[in-house]
């Protein structure tokens, strides 16, 4: 496709959500007023949301697949002439997918919000802030600039502390400012790291930094910078032990918080990781991988046991928090496979990163539902003495949930298996200069992690989706359990693009890693392969 | 006249450039004019007077316009060297654009203020357009004589300003502690300028520069201590530590627009004669004050913030004291890159590191203003100023809500102030580039740190308001339209708001600045 239609078109994803949300505010022009002034503004929601996904498609579909990792797309406007500073936009095998799940994701959400509206202060607000976090958030994917990477991932936690803080759900007002005090400082120490580059690297171009593989930075500033960028960054992933905000958050989110704060928002953090601190700092990637995923190892076994924890019978174990848990387990298995430092290892956290996307997307999703029908997400609550028995009560929902559930656990033939994979692949085998015994232990820890994840995500559907019939033994009348609705029309809207997606990537992961490893490569390489 | 004798008339008798010296004669002249009309006007027309000095001083800061075009020096010695006294560069333009400007809107702010504690208003224009007169000249002057005028005319009627409330103790003790603290600074001041002129043999700053580079070897010491005492004085006009005990009893007794007013104009006058004494005068003692001047911005900051973060929000007029203890750190962070300048290699690279220092204060006065707008705008309801008075502003008063977190956000250096953030990397690889990496690493830690308190504030406007001020908001709303609507108390919000989003959007208009050579 025409060059320009692409950097209008990459433009116009960015830029659309902002002025989206601008528009939010202001009332409706005639025409446009709907039902009411309420469903008015949801569905300008879904219609910018829409236009974006649109847009971001036709940048998917117009995207040189044969370069994947070529920068495309590229806009470069001088900003601050000052320091330096450029609007350079671009789009390459690394970020594509990412930029197509934000988009898709948060057009979900949209819908779902249109027919299940969240409940809280006024929808105008909600619509603003959803949009606003939607533009942060494709802009810190788009941006070729560090100091509007770093204004790009700012940007998003605004709007995400006022969902967390005025539709969230108990304990919001705490859960908020401890998400925002975490990833504000984190943010902070990163933007020290990302001067110190720009300072010492002689500019802020993402391109011209990484082309420039570390050559300009001495040892130590190397170490220094990347130290802080990687601290930074692995608050956002979340890496443990700089976890603890992301189990409040989620489970104080409202659900449409909880899907993109999961689905999109980690992502940000692994993704700042291999474009910034592989490419830019590779001699102390390489000094610091072991110890990355030794923690990312660390991560994996931790979520994976808390999650047992709390999906034991009497654990009062929430939902909610048992799947932020396990996003902790899961964002270990990226990290791992970063810190393997091989294209095998990047590839899979790349994988990895999209699949949890929307496997964890549809479980928050599904779960809200639940919390909509029976008005509680506690795990013993919902299942009684015997079980939930969703598979009788709501079998669609039941069996989404359970599809859920094995896809997360990594089943071969769905998304969640490749990316898991390749990570301990690429483990098994580090870059050279690695210690392999080192890497093999973390190897086989994670696998024991990914039984311990199936273990808890098989307990949560046995629990859930599993239990007696409700029926009253003797009488044959339906017992006092309320009756669940079973999937709406607009839920199958909203979800099924991600069971679609995940089954898609699960059987056909070549689309997916064809993408991204040409750009992987040249990142590991520095710029020119 | 006969040739001869016209010669002689031009050598003895100066040409003044009038156009030159037009922004402060202008600001003192309606002064002079609106003390005269208080004579003479019945008390219900007094407000006349306010807008008669907001005129003077938009009349001022228009008058720089016709100065944009290029170097205008008067005041110049008519022997020897080109030497004036009195020179409107772009440096000075600026900070006069940035005293005028300043002063504007706290004239704009003080209306209410003036309405609400019964202050004379004929004496309260008279103070405020003199004390902007002086701080005008002060950064064009070239010689220290004019320069210590000038000081003292900008600090003279300060003094006043913070004791105008009458029969107040607060603010008497205030007035009292700000003019002893200020005098003595003066006096060491004073008696530095007088070794320095013992040792070089003149006041105006060019020639001292030039004698300082072969000062005779029996005097270096006076020297050198003559060149300390003098900054000690306008270290006390930044708050600088350890000079800083007076200002958050000061800011807290006097008026908030005052406060205002001291915070931004105050500290303008205090660090643009300190880039004038030390980048002008004394650029051969550059490893003297240099280092000096490093240390002080970094104990600034520190204790600045430190003192922020032990700031009690349920205390009285914890607000305005968390303002006054944030300007303290805020003014760490101006001086970092005059440090950079002392230890620049050439003087275009001392002049780049001071543009930072010129971007960074402007930015600050824009924003800071804002936030005392918005203490202003609070404290006509709720007299004490506590932070906490300031739970659930937003569903009060959104507008006002949203720019004081703009205002914080902004003094933090976090998006979307934008500009806030630029302004603080621009001092931050000032420093870099100079080589003062300690210097680099310990504003890092203090903007770090100062987050938390700007951070709690910004969200308490967020937060839901006190459950017992819920089921009452009628009343509230009704004391609200008694009191005179504060039409321009909301102007100068808007304007200080619209300056910072303009900037953020666009942070070359102020950072270019710091890219240029100004003096």
């Amino acid at each position: 496709m025409n060059h320009t239609v692409q950097q209008l078109l990459l433009a116009a994803v960015v830029v659309l959500p902002l002025l989206g949300s601008v528009a939010a505010l202001v009332p409706a022009p005639p025409g446009l007023r709907g039902r009411g002034p309420d469903q008015a503004v949801m569905r300008h929601g879904v219609t910018v949301t829409g236009v974006v996904l649109a847009a971001a498609i036709a940048l998917a579909a117009g995207f040189d697949h044969d370069h994947p990792a070529r920068m495309q797309a590229q806009t470069d406007i001088g900003w601050i002439p000052a320091l330096d500073i450029r609007v350079h936009l671009g789009v390459d095998g690394v970020s594509l997918p990412l930029l197509v799940l934000t988009a898709l994701l948060t057009f979900l959400s949209a819908l779902y919000a249109y027919f299940n509206r969240p409940s809280g202060p006024s929808p105008k607000a909600f619509v603003a802030l959803l949009l606003l976090l939607e533009s942060g958030t494709l802009a810190s994917f788009a941006v070729l600039d560090l100091m509007l990477f770093f204004l790009a991932f700012e940007m998003v936690l605004i709007p995400m502390y006022f969902l967390i803080n005025r539709w969230g759900g108990a304990e919001r007002e705490r859960a908020a400012w401890r998400f925002i005090l975490y990833t504000l400082l984190g943010s902070v120490v990163m933007l020290l790291g990302l001067l110190l580059v720009g300072l010492a690297g002689g500019t802020f171009d993402m391109v011209a930094l990484a082309a420039d593989n570390g050559g300009k930075l001495s040892h130590t500033t190397q170490l220094v910078a990347a130290l802080a960028i990687i601290a930074g960054l692995a608050v956002k992933a979340p890496m443990w032990p700089l976890h603890s905000w992301l189990p409040d958050a989620h489970t104080a989110a409202p659900t449409v918080g909880s899907v993109l704060l999961a689905g999109v928002l980690l992502k940000m953090g692994t993704y700042g990781l291999v474009r910034i601190v592989l490419p830019m700092t590779p001699d102390a990637a390489h000094t610091y991988a072991p110890y990355l995923a030794a923690f990312a190892v660390v991560g994996i076994i931790y979520g994976s046991l808390a999650c047992l924890a709390l999906a034991r019978a009497g654990a009062k174990g929430d939902l909610k928090r048992l799947i932020a848990y396990s996003s902790v387990g899961h964002m270990g298995f990226v990290l791992l496979g970063i810190a393997t430092l091989t294209p095998t290892g990047v590839n899979g956290a790349l994988f990895a990163n999209i699949a949890h996307g929307l496997i964890t997307g549809l479980l928050f999703f599904l779960v809200g539902a639940l919390k909509d029908r029976s008005g509680t997400t506690d795990l013993d609550q919902l299942s009684g003495t015997s079980g939930a028995a969703l598979y009788g009560r709501a079998p669609r929902l039941g069996g989404l949930l359970a599809f859920g559930a094995v896809a997360s656990l990594g089943l071969p033939g769905l998304a969640g298996f490749w990316g898991e994979m390749l990570a301990m692949f690429g483990a098994f085998d580090p870059a050279d200069g690695l210690s392999r015994p080192a890497y093999l232990t973390y190897m086989a820890l994670a696998a024991f992690g990914t039984l311990l994840t199936a273990a808890y995500m098989l307990i949560v559907v046995r629990r859930v989706c599993m239990g007696d019939h409700p029926v009253e033994p003797g009488t044959g009348t339906e017992a006092e359990r309320p009756a669940l609705a079973d999937v709406h029309g607009h839920e199958f809207a909203a979800w099924s693009p991600l069971v679609a997606l995940t089954v898609l990537a699960g059987l056909w992961p070549a689309a997916l890693l064809g993408l991204t490893d040409p750009a992987v490569q040249q990142l590991l390489a520095g710029g020119t392969r | 006249m006969t040739p001869n004798a016209s010669s002689l008339a031009t050598s003895l008798v100066q040409s003044v450039d009038w156009l030159a010296v037009a922004p402060p004669t202008i600001a003192a002249l309606a002064g002079l004019a609106v003390l005269v009309a208080d004579l003479f006007l019945p008390e219900r027309r007094k407000h006349l007077l306010g807008w008669g000095a907001i005129a003077g001083l938009a009349l001022a800061a228009l008058a720089l316009l016709p100065l944009l075009d290029g170097d205008r020096s008067t005041f110049c010695l008519t022997t020897g060297a080109h030497t004036c006294s009195y020179t409107a560069d772009t440096f000075a333009l600026v900070i006069q654009f940035l005293v005028l400007g300043g002063a504007l809107l706290t004239a704009l702010l003080s209306f209410s203020a003036l309405d609400d504690l019964k202050l004379p208003a004929g004496e309260f224009w008279f103070l405020l357009l003199s004390s902007a007169s002086g701080a005008a000249l002060l950064p064009a002057s070239r010689d220290l004589a004019t320069l210590v005028i000038a000081l003292e005319v900008a600090s003279l009627p300060a003094f006043a300003l913070v004791g105008l409330r009458r029969g107040d103790r607060l603010s008497s003790e205030a007035a009292l502690k700000f003019f002893l603290s200020s005098v003595t600074a003066t006096a060491v001041m004073l008696l530095g300028v007088s070794f320095v002129y013992a040792a070089t043999g003149s006041l105006h700053l060019s020639r001292i520069a030039d004698a300082l580079t072969h000062v005779d070897p029996r005097l270096d010491t006076l020297a050198q201590a003559g060149v300390v005492l003098t900054l000690v004085g306008f270290a006390f006009k930044t708050a600088a530590v350890p000079f800083h005990f007076w200002v958050p009893d000061t800011y807290v007794g006097a008026p908030v627009p005052v406060a205002a007013y001291l915070s931004v104009v105050g500290k303008a006058v205090g660090f643009s004669g300190l880039i004038l004494v030390t980048v002008l005068a004394f650029p051969s003692y550059a490893d003297v004050w240099g280092p000096a001047v490093a240390v002080l911005a970094a104990l600034t900051m520190t204790a600045g913030n430190a003192a922020a973060l032990r700031q009690r929000p349920e205390r009285a007029f914890s607000a305005v004291r968390l303002l006054a203890w944030s300007s303290v750190a805020q003014a760490g962070y101006l001086l970092v890159p005059i440090a950079a300048a002392g230890y620049a290699d050439s003087g275009q690279d001392a002049s780049r590191a001071i543009g930072s220092t010129v971007a960074y204060a402007l930015m600050y006065a824009a924003v800071n203003l804002g936030a005392f707008a918005v203490a202003a705008l609070v404290a006509r309801t709720s007299p004490a100023n506590r932070l906490t008075d300031y739970r659930g502003l937003y569903a009060a008063r959104p507008a006002a809500a949203l720019a004081l977190g703009f205002f914080l956000l902004c003094l933090a250096g976090l998006p979307p102030g934008v500009i806030g953030l630029f302004a603080k990397v621009t001092v931050f690889s000032a420093a870099v580039d100079a080589g003062l990496g300690w210097l680099a690493v310990v504003m890092a830690l203090n903007v770090v740190v100062a987050l938390y308190y700007y951070l709690q504030w910004t969200a308490v406007l967020f937060r839901t308001p006190e459950p017992a001020a819920a089921p009452e908001p009628v009343p509230t709303a009704g004391a609200a339209v008694t009191r005179p609507r504060a039409v321009p108390l909301t102007a100068a919000i808007a304007l200080t708001a619209a300056a910072g989003i303009a900037l953020s959007g666009a942070p070359q208009l102020v950072l270019r600045f710091a890219s240029s050579t100004l003096l």
